[in-house]
């Protein structure tokens, strides 16, 4: 690649590049947190408490001793996982739901697009509270029930779309072939659909890393020995004025994490958006 | 009593489905009133269906507010924790748990707390339910009052310098969490240059301060939550307000605008901004379940004792029906969010209020 093309290059697709670089950074983080953290995550050292940033501890220690690089690190897995798996979760139901409002049309659709609207008029953040206190809080359970409060987006772009290709000759053209409903759906609807569920699915997973932090600093995220950006926010909390780097660092991570997706999520559609072409 | 309450919510229900199946043309739906009258219905509708989901997530899910009485109680054996639940009538069928809860609730009735106080629900909401809707009236006046402004500029000068800047400041403010963000305030301007308290609604010595000095202590409590709250909806707002001004700018009349000679300030005030705004009115109304809880979170930094708070304590001791009066008031300020800002789209837009674009509007 020369020169001219790597700076037009950067100069129309510099945030997504920067967006992917943080996610990169993160996940390959993630990924080796054993191999870069250099300290046990659950040994405590009376003698290390509450110590700032040095170049035995990069970050500084935690009021038990503990190495917050390293605790950061398993942190990043955290968020990670919550971000995947719950987005995995709120797109399959979003898609399904889309494709069969959009397909049948009717009263399916009349039905499935009410209950979205009631979805959307829950205060999520209190129902999803509720739901994990009563169910105990752990990551799968937190995966679980963001998965299940945030598809209705989905489901209304993926709804929209069918509604449009339902129409279109290349379906005709399938049907006529003898395609059966399940074959069109899923190899000439989904495909064509899947550019602005991507584009939804990447600016998720940042709102369910903001979501999952929330819930860990309220306490009722992921629990006390396992480290995640929220729960080290709490700590935080606790030595306000004492210990900045407590509050400081996990707070930024969360905040480069979800810029990333947005920054990804935001030249993708720009990229995909067959409109702005 | 019963019976009645049940024919007379089978009658609602059968009319609200009977409506909705006639076809479009035929619904009373054309004028304002029509419009507000079907709006109603819905909103009975999803305020059913939303109390029947928390009432049956919530009763559903393992664990009961019994247990926190009896398991660190040595005394307690099965039958007193059986006694204990059939007090709060938590032995019977679900679905007539809930019958009860739906009948008591259209005589305003929300019952009674399980916490130790046993005090009515309406009444541990009520002096708790102000501090968090003007917390959040004010997030949302401070958020409009900026929003716009940089909206209309940022379209004004697209690709400008400003609109850049602007451009980042609000992808800062997307990614922002708003807890962190508080942390950060704290400890600059409460503890390192002490010019704001901490946390908490009111100082120490607030009972013996005048009227306007107390005025002044609460909204100095206030300033970092409502800093924090507006910080976190202004980013998308502005945004909002910058996307549906560039829209406007492309129409035809517009061009007709400028073209008749117009100065720049009234076509952009007058006839974009008018336009622009109408879909503001709309977001405004789905802002309301984020602000309600966002509050959670916010309130349990500053300790305000809001109703955020209050949802957060009652999630922690299990106490149902106040979970279910939180969730139930939750629901009623979404939908009269939204059912006020329907209302006011069709006062504001005449095509609506004619019912001359009903249908593309539904559609």
């Amino acid at each position: 690649m020369n020169c001219r093309r790597l700076r037009y290059c950067l100069e129309t697709r510099g945030l997504l590049i920067f967006g992917l670089l943080l996610i990169s950074c993160m996940a390959l983080a993630a990924l080796f947190a054993p191999w870069f953290a250099g300290y046990d995550l659950l040994r405590t050292d009376p003698d290390a408490v509450l110590l700032p940033p040095s170049s035995a501890h990069l970050l500084g220690t935690d009021a038990f001793g503990r190495d917050v690089f390293a605790r950061m690190l398993y942190g990043a897995r955290v968020s990670l996982q919550v971000g995947l798996v719950s987005v995995g979760i709120s797109v399959s139901i979003g898609t399904s739901v889309g494709l069969a409002a959009g397909w049948f049309r009717g009263l399916v659709d009349e039905c499935l697009m009410r209950f979205v609207d009631i979805m959307l008029c829950f205060p999520a953040f209190f129902l999803i509270l509720a739901v994990i206190a009563f169910l105990e809080p752990s990551l799968l359970n937190i995966m679980i029930v963001i998965g299940l409060t945030s598809w209705m987006g989905t489901a209304r772009l993926v709804r929209a779309e069918t509604l449009s290709l339902r129409e279109r000759e290349f379906i005709q053209a399938a049907r006529l072939s003898g395609a059966g409903t399940v074959r069109i759906l899923l190899r000439h609807i989904l495909p064509n659909a899947a550019a602005p569920v991507l584009v939804s699915a990447t600016l998720g997973v940042g709102g369910a890393i903001l979501t999952e932090s929330g819930l860990s600093f309220l306490g009722i995220g992921v629990q006390y020995p396992d480290p995640s950006w929220g729960n080290i926010l709490i700590e935080g909390k606790e030595t306000l004025g004492v210990a900045w780097w407590l509050s400081f660092f996990p707070g930024f991570a969360i905040l480069c994490a979800v810029l990333g997706y947005n920054l990804l999520g935001d030249g993708l559609r720009d990229m995909l958006d067959r409109r702005s072409q | 009593m019963s019976f009645w309450f049940y024919l007379l919510s089978a009658l609602v229900l059968i009319c609200a489905a009977l409506y909705f199946l006639a076809p479009a043309e035929r619904r009373p739906g054309a004028l304002l009133a029509g419009r507000i009258l079907r709006k109603c219905l819905w909103v009975f509708v999803v305020f059913i269906g939303i109390t029947l989901i928390c009432f049956f997530v919530i009763h559903l899910a393992p664990g009961s507010p019994t247990d926190l009485q009896t398991t660190m109680n040595p005394l307690a054996d099965v039958q007193a924790q059986q006694r204990l639940a059939a007090f709060y009538g938590l032995d019977r069928p679900l679905h007539e748990q809930y019958a009860l809860w739906l009948k008591r609730l259209l005589q305003l009735d929300f019952g009674n707390s399980m916490s130790s106080d046993s005090r009515p629900v309406m009444e541990k909401i009520a002096e708790r339910l102000p501090l968090t809707v003007w917390l959040n009236v004010a997030t949302l006046f401070f958020t409009l009052v900026l929003s716009v402004p940089i909206g209309v500029y940022a379209a004004k000068n697209r690709g400008g310098l400003f609109d850049k800047t602007t451009t980042l400041f609000v992808f800062l403010g997307f990614a922002m969490p708003g807890f962190w963000l508080s942390l950060l305030l704290m400890v600059k301007f409460s503890i390192e240059l002490q010019w704001l308290p901490l946390s908490g609604l009111v100082s120490v010595d607030y009972a013996g301060l005048s009227p306007p000095e107390k005025a002044l202590d609460i909204a100095k409590h206030l300033t970092l939550p409502v800093f924090v709250s507006t910080f976190g909806s202004l980013a998308g707002m502005s945004r909002f307000v910058r996307a549906s001004m560039l829209d406007v700018l492309r129409s035809d009349f517009i061009l007709t605008a400028r073209a008749k000679g117009l100065p720049e300030r009234l076509v952009l005030f007058r006839h974009a901004l008018a336009n622009a705004l109408l879909p503001l009115i709309t977001i405004l109304g789905l802002s309301v379940p984020g602000l309600i809880g966002g509050s959670v979170i916010l309130e349990h930094i500053f300790s305000l004792p809001g109703m955020g708070q209050l949802f957060y304590s009652a999630v922690m001791a299990r106490d149902y029906p106040l979970i279910m009066g939180n969730l139930v008031l939750g629901a009623v300020l979404t939908l009269a969010g939204n059912l006020l800002a329907d209302v006011a789209y069709g006062l504001a837009d005449p095509r609506i209020r004619s019912g001359f674009a009903a249908k593309e509007v539904r559609a």
